[in-house]
């Protein structure tokens, strides 16, 4: 039956792409106009003193100036905390242009507004604002200690919060009564996201219709909306329009609410003209969420046949100078809950603590919490494989969660939906040949060689769901999906999705279900995105939830059409709707050839001359989805790393990962998600890193000093799956977006550590760069 | 102050008045329209602005629109010839090469300059030829496909 589901589909966006004609949100351009810049504080920490606007106001093609004093006295609001850890959680203010103090480097002061940026840009430059210095403080365990300054009056000893899960008495006993245990101290260093299109905003008030339309390059239109006229701005939100165009990718970084957005969309109402601005690259990293930045202890108690017994996780995780929309979220609930991975630990402690510092604001990247998750697991598995003298792979085969005991209950909240981690394990074995290289290991080591395997078995915990749990852990959001799709008198199709592509390729995923659904072509079949006003309501896209939630929504729209169709066809034929049979887009009369296709009754839906009473003409409908659970893909990924000795230079030699994401509609865009989220993983473990010096000037401030991964550092790598449908789902499907990023790092770290243990080296953290990886082998004196 | 500038931008002539500081990017996307060159950075590391000037791959934030005098500027929207995909588009979209899209025209740009030199590449090569396009969406493991599938 399914013609499209299933298949490697081209997509349909990539016409405009290969061709120049995308539509970004720089690329838009408005009659009349402005171009916005915004004056940033050089400082992490500092009073402002005064703002003297007078002699910038002066120059040629100035339009207007504002500081976020003026933004106050107009009633604007704080740029709002999506995410509540615990009632006692400290949420300062976090006004969009600050007031009073500056908190990071790139804190907005003040915005200049221009007939074109660079008159704009000249004129920032003469806005003077004296400033008073204060101590600032980077590191999130230094920000705890006691004398540290402090950022915000509201939390004075920088936390905003403890959380802690999983129970401590039991989690201790079990590591006490452990045969050995394992502990390490890790490291998930902060990271930039730097979607390769830089964030832009256009404001632009309609003072006639008093409407606002506001383009953003946003993950997620609805909720920007939401939050900016029910917290912000005070502004209906029937007034306001939200367009996420086509965006260049998000990684995370452009899933919150940021303050350009609010400026934009205030000061467009001011002068009554369209404002833009986009960022530098330069002003990206100062100002797009981070991500990560976690300082963990860690210990794994095992009986003496290798189970694990327990495990108890200590977190700092650095928040940045203000609470970013999901910042609280994901250290905790995104992160503790996966601890358990894709093993039977019985009994499992974690405590977290957010701490402001003056740094940029951290919120979700590619993963979101679990990696950082898996990172800490299966650190611990490789650790542990090795100092019990036991084979990584078997000592997770042990440890596994059977697969008859699903649906799992985990000690951390989840119950995982369905899994079945050993074939994905033996494949990834396969792939990679490990018999052999195991043996290629121990022939290179004696001839001096470096030669690593590294192994990572995830667990990922897709499509924050249900609404009813979000808001059992303080998640101010519902998270069902909408979608809404109108079927044409001619029979084509328009869906409208809440979620949002910004290169997952929707249009063409979600056009496979609703060709499949309908028994049409693909060609008669778009999708629409990105637009509030045209999306009846909708959550966007992040933590791969667009087919797990989004396209199960659509699913449920276009049955509902079908049971509608169904009843017009059956007036049509003159039959009873239960004698119909659908199949190939056409209605059949059981036993008969008497049939009538979608396109003929999408017709008579719209031309009801010879009707019968009971049914309304038009043929759409409206669905949202509201998940049961979340949906749990897992995997086993392994590589293997050469280390040169002379440089401490990794390479990569072999990347194979087995993935089981649930059951697959477009097998090309699947993998093409993970090839993207491993290099983005491998990113982390060997180049990026987002590095302050002690008076919190971004050192890694450029695309010069920040090492994303070209085309030389990476190998191609091989992929497979397994298939284990979602149960509870009709698609049967789970999420992929994520799965590569969160397998990788400890994946390729725990290669990286394989190659060089047998020289003493017991630990070493990200990233592992050549220098950092030279001097473990250098400084062990075994060579 | 401005100056007078003419530049043979995808086959047509455009005579010019522009700031010496302006970038040739700014002058395509801004004053031509041709947003399908796109701006990732500021220190010319992302090559998301690659153009042809005079058949060679250059990062169009790196050139000043009066350094474009007297010269032909290929961009993206002057690939496709007579309505007929370039070899190279359509091996992106066959491939997989791209997925939000904003890093492509870039990549197809420099990657033609590439193939003019060398047109049978082999996976280091092209990798080593990617060295001044990032690309943060598709791990660049479809993108080498596409260039070898054009390459063919
Ligand atoms: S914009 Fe030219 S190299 Fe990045
Ligand atoms: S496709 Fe998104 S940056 Fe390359």
């Amino acid at each position: 039956m399914s013609k499209y589901i299933g298949a490697s589909v081209k997509r349909k966006e990539d016409g405009r792409f290969i061709t120049g004609r995308g539509r970004y949100t720089d690329d838009i351009v408005l009659p009349n106009m402005t171009h916005a810049y915004i004056v940033r504080s050089p400082h992490a920490h500092a009073k402002i003193k005064s703002i003297n606007v007078d002699q910038a106001k002066a120059q040629p093609g100035v339009v207007a100036i504002f500081t976020g004093k003026d933004m106050e006295a107009d009633g604007v609001g704080s740029v709002p905390n999506g995410w509540q850890i615990g009632e006692d959680m400290k949420e300062p203010p976090h006004p969009p242009l600050a007031v009073g103090k500056v908190r990071h480097v790139g804190d907005g002061v003040a915005v200049v507004i221009a007939e074109d940026r660079y008159a704009a840009k000249d004129a920032a430059e003469l806005v003077e604002v004296d400033y008073e210095i204060l101590p600032a403080v980077t590191d999130g365990a230094k920000a705890m200690e006691k004398g540290a300054p402090a950022l915000h009056d509201e939390a004075p000893d920088n936390v905003s919060f403890v959380w802690e899960l999983g129970d401590k008495d039991a989690a201790d006993n079990a590591l006490k009564n452990s045969h050995r245990t394992t502990k390490l101290e890790i490291v998930n260093q902060r990271l930039i996201a730097n979607a390769i299109e830089p964030r832009s905003a256009i404001g632009d008030y309609d003072a006639g219709r008093d409407e606002l339309t506001l383009y953003t390059s946003s993950q997620n239109p609805h909720l920007i909306r939401l939050l900016m006229c029910a917290f912000v701005l005070g502004i209906p939100e029937h007034k306001v329009r939200i367009i996420s165009p086509d965006v260049g990718g998000g990684f995370g970084s452009k899933i919150c609410h940021y303050p350009e957005e609010i400026i934009m969309s205030w000061a467009t109402r001011k002068i009554e003209r369209p404002i833009k601005w986009t960022a530098e690259r330069s002003e990206s990293y100062l100002t797009d969420a981070h991500g990560r930045d976690h300082h963990t202890t860690a210990e794994m108690g095992f009986d003496k046949d290798g189970n694990i017994l327990g495990l108890r996780v200590n977190t700092v995780a650095n928040l940045g100078a203000y609470l970013s929309t999901l910042a609280g979220g994901i250290p905790t609930w995104l992160y503790g809950t996966l601890l358990a991975g894709q093993y039977k630990t019985k009994s499992i402690y974690v405590q977290v603590t957010g701490v402001f510092t003056n740094t940029t604001p951290v919120d979700a990247y590619r993963g979101a919490g679990r990696p950082e998750a898996t990172y800490v697991i299966e650190r611990l598995m490789d650790t542990a494989a090795r100092e019990m003298n036991m084979d990584p792979a078997e000592l997770r085969r042990k440890n596994f969660i059977a697969p008859d005991a699903f649906p799992y209950q985990t000690p951390v909240v989840m119950q995982y939906d369905s899994g079945n981690y050993e074939p994905a394990l033996d494949k990834a074995l396969q792939m990679i040949n490990y018999k052999k290289l195991r043996e290629e290991q121990k022939q290179a080591r004696d001839q001096g060689r470096l030669l690593g395997i590294g192994f990572s078995a995830y667990i990922e915990a897709c499509g924050i769901a249900p609404s009813k749990v979000a808001g059992a852990i303080g998640l101010r959001a519902g998270l069902y999906e909408g979608a809404s799709v109108r079927v044409h008198p001619t029979g084509k199709v328009m869906v409208y999705t809440g979620s949002h592509s910004h290169g997952q390729g929707h249009e063409t995923t979600f056009a496979q279900v609703a060709a499949d659904g309908f028994g049409i072509s693909i060609d008669d079949v778009e999708v629409v995105h990105g637009d509030t006003a045209q999306i009846p309501f909708g959550m966007g896209t992040y933590g791969s939830r667009s087919i797990a939630v989004g396209g199960n929504a659509i699913y449920k729209a276009i049955e509902k059409i079908k049971e509608k169709a169904k009843k017009i066809a059956a007036h049509k034929l003159e039959a009873s709707a239960d004698d119909l049979e659908f199949a190939d887009g056409s209605w059949t009369v059981k036993g008969t050839d008497k049939s009538v296709t979608f396109a003929e009754v999408a017709l008579i839906a719209y031309v009801p001359h010879d009707y019968p009473e009971d049914l309304e003409p038009g043929l759409e409908d409206n669905a949202f989805w509201d998940p049961k659970n979340f949906t749990f893909p897992f995997g086993t990924h392994i590589c293997s790393v050469e280390i040169d000795p002379d440089t401490g230079k990794v390479k990569i030699l072999k990347y194979v990962a087995v993935d089981d994401v649930g059951n697959v509609i477009n097998p090309m865009i699947v993998d093409g998600q993970l090839h993207g989220g491993i290099a983005q993983g491998a990113g982390q473990v060997l180049w990026e890193e987002a590095v302050y010096d002690d008076s919190g000037q971004l050192l890694t401030g450029t695309m010069m000093d920040y090492a994303i991964p070209k085309a030389d550092d990476l190998p191609s790598f091989e992929i497979d799956r397994t298939t284990t449908p979602c149960p509870d789902n009709p698609l049967g499907v789970k999420g992929a977006g994520e799965a590569g990023t969160i397998a990788s790092t400890a994946c390729i770290a725990n290669a990286v550590i394989d190659a060089v243990a047998h020289l003493g080296v017991k630990d070493l953290q990200m990233p592992f760069t050549p220098q950092r990886v030279w001097n473990a082998i250098h400084g062990n004196g075994n060579r | 102050m401005t100056h007078t500038i003419n530049v043979n931008v995808n086959g047509v002539a455009h005579e010019a008045q522009v700031e010496p500081r302006v970038l040739l990017v700014h002058f395509l996307r801004d004053d031509l329209r041709l947003t399908g060159t796109h701006i990732g950075c500021d220190t010319s590391q992302c090559g998301a602005c690659t153009v042809l000037v005079d058949g060679i791959s250059s990062k169009s934030c790196t050139m000043f629109a009066v350094q474009a005098d007297g010269r032909e500027v290929t961009t993206i929207e002057g690939l496709a010839k007579n309505g007929e995909l370039h070899p190279l588009q359509e091996a992106f979209r066959e491939e997989h090469g791209l997925q939000c899209g904003f890093c492509t025209p870039g990549v197809i740009l420099s990657v033609y300059d590439f193939l003019q030199h060398n047109s049978k590449p082999n996976e280091e090569e092209i990798r080593h030829a990617l060295e001044g396009n990032y690309c943060r969406c598709t791990g660049y493991h479809n993108i080498v496909k596409a260039v070898q599938k054009a390459a063919e």
